[in-house]
């Protein structure tokens, strides 16, 4: 294992070594040490490394990520995983705001709570968060799922397109456009192996599934096709 | 942008250590207000004397005899300790604001930055690092500190700019974010009497929780109140003599971190400036929610 103290090595040190490992190096396990809320912590991977992160961090830790695996024995600022592609990002502690906005891909895991704005304009990402999250989660969403073992805040899946959301806690409010659904067998499947892949003991009869009511003046489901 | 850090301590055991503590906090939060930077320190208070914290440009000129003018002036005993571009004046607490009044004609440079029996504000245009090291922060004492790193955006980079802002005695609030509806506000609160001394959106709602005080509400209801009175987008972190208190606007997008353990409870906008703390680790950490006072008091 490669370890690298970023409080003594410094945070551009980190990345560019991080970002230069391309899947033909043996060195694939890395520890990351004193972050203390260091912002952007192992943004921009692009090969299939683990990456642990033995602290809190600040904005946008794992941003961008492609195959890593990056685990955070701390909590987040915002912006965690935002645009993630593909890969794994498991938070230990909390993740604050916008947590996995705009994720294309991958599988982000948040073991505490998330706050406002989690997954906004998420197209692709799956994101598990064992907590509660915060109001506006979900705005916008266009694709993946969100998996939300706790409550959920106000305004929950605003003007969403079509990702999926499960909820197993109460929800204080829906956004605009945000319904609850039935859960049909493929979405039941499709949680149950989110919860698995996540490590979260619970099943997939215990959650509610909301989704888009397609009534927004700006989305027709006869054009579904085009999006 | 702006940082915003604070520094509630329970017991006495960190109170020696409070101006060391709250300077570091106050630098990791330079890049998020690298332009100016302020700090209110409640500090020991002696028994039936209050303290004037004044600020002058010409610090050496405005300084010089003002405890004797001052004091001949109001007929009482005047101490002043001189810290850079500002000075702490004790008075007793019977004359004070005899004191505050006085001051405009007896030297119209100054700026009287807060009055109170505990509370002394320093801030001054400069990176947080340099306005920390020049009046000394990291050698002062106390129970409680609230620190502001300030990217200017709703009036200039000026020392009435800077935060924290003072209305009542021994109060402080800073801010990040801004308020959208302060110059109404403004005329109001100066119509109900209120003093509001510069364009600061910040100062107009340190005054509105003053208004509020001085008709009978708590500094926790008086915070509940704002969340229908002041419009646009803050995290405001205030200072009483005995209090600390948290609130964000209901839309929370400007960050907040939380931190309390036995020996005190922390605030940063991010959890870099947290980090150094004794015992953080062991501290529970999290971030406040929306539209929700909290409120800790001696």
């Amino acid at each position: 294992m490669r370890s690298y103290d970023l409080a003594a090595s410094g945070l551009r040190g980190l990345n560019r070594e991080l970002q230069s490992l391309n899947g033909s190096t043996n060195q694939t396990v890395w520890e990351i040490t004193n972050p203390r809320g260091s912002h952007a912590v192992a943004v921009g991977l692009d090969a299939p490394v683990e990456v642990v992160v033995r602290g809190s961090t600040g904005y946008y830790c794992a941003g961008m990520n492609k195959q890593a695996t990056v685990r955070v024995e701390g909590s987040v600022g915002p912006g965690v995983a935002e645009n993630m592609m593909s890969g794994t990002v498991i938070v230990d502690g909390d993740a604050s705001q916008y947590a996995g906005a705009s994720g294309q891909g991958g599988l982000l895991v948040i073991r505490g709570n998330a706050s406002s704005r989690c997954g906004i304009s998420m197209k692709g990402i799956d994101i598990v968060v064992c907590g509660n999250v915060g109001h506006m989660s979900a705005f916008m969403a266009q694709a993946g799922n969100l998996v939300v073992c706790g409550d959920v805040g106000d305004a929950f899946g605003d003007s969403i397109y079509e990702a999926r959301l499960f909820v197993r806690g109460a929800v204080r409010s829906l956004g605009a456009d945000c319904i609850e659904k039935e859960t049909g067998p493929e979405h039941a499947e499709a949680l149950a192996g989110l919860l698995a892949r996540a490590g979260v003991d619970a099943g997939p009869e215990e959650f509610r599934r909301f989704g888009s009511a397609r009534k927004l003046y700006n989305f027709d489901i006869d054009n579904v096709a085009a999006y | 942008m702006c940082g915003i850090v604070g520094l509630f301590l329970k017991d006495n055991s960190l109170s020696p250590r409070l101006g060391e503590l709250l300077a570091a906090m106050l630098v990791t939060m330079s890049d998020r207000g690298p332009d100016s930077a302020g700090v209110a320190v409640y500090g020991p208070a002696a028994d039936g004397n209050a303290k004037l914290t004044v600020q002058s440009g010409t610090p050496g000129a405005d300084f010089e005899t003002l405890s004797e003018d001052l004091g001949e002036q109001i007929g009482a005993r005047v101490g002043m300790r001189r810290n850079d571009t500002h000075a702490v004046l004790s008075v007793p607490s019977a004359k004070a604001s005899d004191a505050r009044d006085s001051l405009p004609a007896l030297r119209p440079g100054i700026r009287i930055m807060s009055d109170g029996e505990a509370i002394e504000i320093y801030k001054e245009v400069g990176s947080p690092g340099d306005v920390a090291s020049r009046f000394g922060l990291g050698e002062m004492s106390g129970s409680h500190g609230i620190g502001h790193t300030r990217m200017a955006t709703e009036s200039a980079v000026t020392t009435e700019g800077a935060h924290p802002y003072s209305t009542g005695a021994d109060q402080c609030l800073v801010h990040n974010g801004s308020l959208s509806n302060h110059n109404n506000l403004r005329r109001m609160l100066r119509r109900e009497g209120m003093r509001i001394e510069s364009e600061n959106d910040t100062e107009v709602g340190a005054a509105y929780l003053t208004w509020k005080m001085l008709r009978g509400r708590t500094l926790g209801e008086a915070l509940e109140d704002s969340l229908d009175d002041l419009d646009g987008f803050y995290t405001f972190v205030v200072g009483t003599r005995d209090g600390f208190g948290v609130l964000r606007d209901p839309i929370a997008c400007k960050p907040a971190v939380l931190a309390e353990c036995g020996e005190y409870v922390a605030f940063g906008s991010e959890y870099r400036a947290l980090a150094g703390l004794p015992g953080i680790e062991g501290a529970r950490v999290w971030e406040p929610e929306p539209a929700t006072v909290y409120f800790w008091r001696h």
